[in-house]
């Protein structure tokens, strides 16, 4: 078998096992779950709907049956594509998904991009002036980030810039009271700046401090020795060794940081009710949505395993180390 | 006129031992050397005699927490941190000793262009692989792909195409099968006969007695003696220092003689005597209340009372 193909397949034998694994897990924590689905459906109506009614809408969604029937039926109806309905926004859980990721996909991406680069530059920057006043200044203001939780971040963005200055919306994800046609891709990105903007400062200090960390150990290695010997230094020095030998762990951890990406979209979102994806987990969690909760949590552990996934494949196609081994294995 | 002149030269370094107490510890004390421009010159002294640390010193790359006391001249004017950066790989090269010191993730021919000085890179590359009898095909290859002589050829032709007039080869031959070691000695004596001046820092006393043309044999941070590469012969009879007797006579070719003291066992206080004299056969009195100082022998010097 061609080593791709192997690849391949071992690669979806773990998604599948890792799908199976999540469902079972997230589905019989809800069972233990006390939010009751049908009093946090009814909410503050509950006093004018009577037992009969709510026996009704459980019988309606299927809640008088046991757990075990319930899970095999959601199994058999997701594996035909059906991942049924939400309940709180009375629509298919595919949809309800599908358009919320296109929310967060631009939020995400834009903060993934950001926190990179920034955290990059920062982390090569502290490295290259190792012990000098602007590795300090990185290294302290990585270090203050990092103790900040993101929430905190985002309310602190809120107060400055949406309610001091007044500068940027301070919530949702459109312009409240606009009709849909016409919104403009202007207010969609000036809605997104400050989720945005958030959700990359809490990203950037884990990469720049691996960054640094990493570039320091390529800087006391041997080979760098040998090219000062050899003359080379500074920005020649950080080109020529540095970011040859920095670039690939770093896109790897980058990659790999989606599971941290989506958790911190879960908080930025909840803050500034932007209706994205995490916004809608933490809805479906805190109203008993099985059928949606299940869905969003099919579609994270995907989102993460698809970062994960991306950075082996990426190794394998650049690192002459690994790409050199794969042909030799193949010759023998 | 030396090329390079090393007088006293001393290297310590500063540590934090445990959370507030910092000690100096100097591994190089006393180290005096000179380099002739045509001459292989070796540094012979055992692992950990501080020997590497020569080559660090005299490149500028030693570690921010080093400090350096004596003093080195290059072409008779001292040599400065601005002038260090300014020689780097251009009038001074290295030739380190292991793979290790290849960029991993880069192609072999790329990182002999990097050290390349003075005309096309490319160019002068092909012919230093033709010098070394390296195939074309390995300008494409990637470290871990070179085996451990075409890594050594790919150092020595750095060196080769950087034009450098001193060369510095840290333990170039250890752990290599004779014949190889002899060609790599072989590549260091055709730069001497162009006129490069080469230092050797080995702990291969036989092959710097083979190769080289003046040897400093070094122990516990300190040159002992210096003295033409021939004086190293028959039971060690022109041999002024007991050091360099005693390593001298403990090849197995000189019948393996094991020396009564433990010349490791050096004390490392700072004060009068001779840092030997603990440990010496032929100590004296004097030894333990003078330092002894540099004495001009026959083509050369020796660091010792008992002489």
């Amino acid at each position: 078998m061609p080593g791709w193909l192997k690849f391949a397949f071992g690669k979806s034998v773990r998604l599948a096992a890792l799908l199976a694994a999540v469902s079972i897990i997230t589905f019989v924590l809800i069972s233990f779950s006390p939010v009751d689905p049908v009093r946090a459906y009814i909410g503050a109506d509950m006093m004018t709907v009577g037992a009969e009614q709510r026996l009704d809408i459980a019988v309606y969604w299927g809640l008088d049956q046991p757990p075990l029937e319930r899970f095999l039926k959601w199994v058999s109806s997701m594996i035909q594509g059906d991942f049924g309905s939400s309940m709180i926004y009375r629509e298919p859980v595919a949809g309800v998904i599908a358009e919320r990721f296109w929310y967060s996909l631009s939020l995400m991406a834009a903060a993934w991009l950001l926190s990179g680069l920034i955290g990059f530059a920062a982390g090569s920057a502290a490295a290259m002036n190792r012990g000098g006043w602007l590795d300090r200044v990185i290294q302290w203001v990585c270090y203050t980030i990092a103790s900040t939780p993101s929430f905190w971040i985002g309310m602190l963005l809120l107060m400055v810039f949406a309610v001091w200055l007044g500068w940027l919306p301070a919530g949702l994800g459109v312009p409240a009271g606009v009709a849909a046609e016409q919104v403009t891709i202007a207010d969609r990105i000036r809605h997104m700046v400050l989720p945005a903007a958030a959700l990359s400062i809490a990203g950037i200090s884990a990469v720049a401090l691996h960054t640094r960390q990493k570039l320091i150990d390529i800087l006391d290695s041997d080979f760098v020795l040998y090219a000062r010997a050899k003359g080379e230094r500074g920005w020649q020095l950080y080109r020529n060794h540095g970011l040859r030998n920095i670039a690939l762990p770093a896109m790897t951890l980058q990659l790999a940081s989606f599971s941290e990406l989506f958790g911190g979209a879960v908080l930025a979102e909840q803050v500034f009710t932007y209706p994205g994806l995490g916004h809608a987990t933490v809805e479906a969690g805190l109203r008993g949505d099985v059928p949606l909760l299940m869905g969003l949590v099919l579609f994270s552990t995907l989102f993460v395993f698809t970062g994960n996934t991306a950075a082996d494949v990426l190794y394998r196609l650049v690192d002459p180390r690994i790409r050199g081994h794969e042909n030799d294995s193949r010759n023998v | 006129m030396s090329l390079l002149q090393v007088e006293n030269l001393s290297i310590s370094f500063a540590r934090y031992a445990g959370w507030l107490r910092r000690e100096i510890i100097m591994p190089v004390r006393q180290l005096d050397l000179a380099l002739q421009a045509g001459e292989i010159t070796a540094l012979v002294g055992a692992s950990g005699s501080g020997k590497s640390l020569l080559a660090h010193a005299i490149l500028g790359i030693l570690p921010a927490n080093a400090s350096l006391g004596g003093s080195i001249l290059y072409k008779g004017e001292k040599l400065t941190a601005a002038r260090q950066a300014k020689l780097r790989g251009k009038d001074i090269m290295l030739v380190p000793q292991s793979v290790t010191y290849l960029d991993p993730l880069m192609r072999s021919g790329a990182q002999v262009c990097l050290a390349a000085r003075g005309g096309d890179p490319r160019k002068l590359q092909r012919a230093a692989f033709r010098r070394y009898r390296l195939d074309n095909e390995v300008e494409q290859m990637y470290p871990h792909q070179l085996s451990g002589g075409m890594a050594r050829r790919i150092m020595a032709a750095s060196a080769f195409v950087s034009g450098a007039c001193m060369i510095i080869a840290d333990e170039p031959t250890p752990g290599m099968q004779a014949e190889d070691a002899a060609e790599t000695m072989k590549w260091f004596r055709e730069l001497a006969d162009q006129g490069h001046a080469v230092l050797l820092i080995t702990h291969d006393l036989e092959a710097a007695v083979a190769g080289a043309d003046r040897i400093a044999v070094m122990n516990a941070g300190m040159t002992v003696e210096w003295l033409p590469a021939s004086h190293f012969s028959d039971k060690g009879e022109r041999l002024q220092h007991p050091y360099s007797r005693a390593l001298w006579n403990s090849l197995p070719a000189n019948g393996f003689y094991v020396p009564q003291s433990d010349w490791r066992a050096v004390s490392s206080r700072e004060g009068p005597g001779c840092p030997f004299a603990s440990c010496c056969e032929l100590a004296a009195a004097i030894c333990r209340e003078e330092q002894p100082g540099m004495r001009e022998g026959e083509r050369g010097w020796v660091r010792c009372h008992a002489s």
